[in-house]
């Protein structure tokens, strides 16, 4: 795998995106990967009681995966420099089927001198927006 | 008990060290659908120049809630955990967290601000590798109020 150089991208380039199935295995999964173990990511007696509609994706989980569209991209996942987000709607996960979430990227800036390219991700759920102003800063070569 | 907003500006002790493993990077890496193979193959890692396999870009969180943990769990502070959303997360790494590494976390409160009933804390992670700053970890958590 060769790392991308920062002179082959322009402002406005697209990303190749995915869609990937988000189910209550996945939560789990992420769960005992991530030492996370609030229970409104898998039970969904205790996520209702909150006032939430069923069980909820971890934020984490799609703030980890929507990188993944950053670093496959860049060509190496040791190359972000920063990545931040905001929490602005949940991926809900119901018992049956799960749900859909799409993934996406577009390049924001680049910045020849330093060769650090900045990318905005974007994770959507049933049309609404799950991360707000996600920014990953990649050092391209 | 109300949130503590006198907790502003402090900084807690820093945490027990927390080795970093290939096989933990590797179910993280397999939880997240991070494909590349320097998550799993450390001559990979290695021919671009990493000690060890690396770990995704947001693994640091793992260990960032253990700091985060402290905040929530002290006592002093008054902070409803099933009341807390997470609000904001960011990450700056100086280099990827590795296979390997003996990471000791420093949790600092940079914020507290009360809006709507709501409280918007800001915490701030800064592991450390040998002394190193390798990644900071900033959460935005919001506590939200009684009425809210």
């Amino acid at each position: 795998m060769t790392v991308r150089t920062a002179t082959s991208v322009t402002k406005g380039d697209v990303l190749p995106g995915r869609t990937i199935s988000v189910t209550r295995a996945t939560l789990v999964r992420y769960a005992g990967a991530s030492l996370d173990f609030n229970p409104i990511h898998w039970d969904e007696r205790t996520a209702t009681s909150v006032g939430l509609p069923d069980v909820i994706a971890h934020g984490m989980f799609t703030m980890g995966a929507a990188a993944t569209i950053a670093t496959e991209w860049a060509g190496d996942s040791g190359r972000v420099v920063s990545y931040t987000t905001k929490f602005v709607g949940p991926v809900v996960v119901p018992h049956d089927g799960g749900a859909e979430v799409i993934l996406g990227g577009t390049v924001t800036a680049v910045d020849l001198e330093t060769r650090r390219v900045t990318v905005e991700l974007t994770a959507t759920c049933e049309g609404a927006k799950v991360l707000g102003r996600a920014l990953a800063v990649l050092q391209l070569d | 008990m109300p949130l503590n907003v006198q907790a502003v500006g402090l900084s807690y002790p820093p945490t027990a060290p927390y080795v970093v493993s290939a096989a933990k990077i590797r179910e993280f890496a397999d939880a997240v659908g991070a494909t590349d193979p320097a998550h799993r193959d450390a001559a990979v890692a290695r021919e671009r120049g990493y000690g060890d396999v690396i770990a995704p870009p947001t693994f640091a969180v793992l260990i960032a809630q253990q700091c985060d943990a402290q905040f929530v769990a002290d006592p002093d502070m008054g902070v409803d955990f099933s009341r807390v959303v997470h609000g904001q997360q960011t990450f700056q790494h100086h280099r990827p967290l590795t296979a390997g590494d003996t990471v000791i976390g420093v949790l600092h409160v940079d914020s507290i601000k009360l809006v709507a009933g709501n409280a918007m804390v800001t915490t701030r992670s800064d592991l450390f590798v040998d002394d190193e700053l390798v990644t900071t970890a900033t959460s935005m958590l919001v506590v939200r109020g009684e009425d809210a």
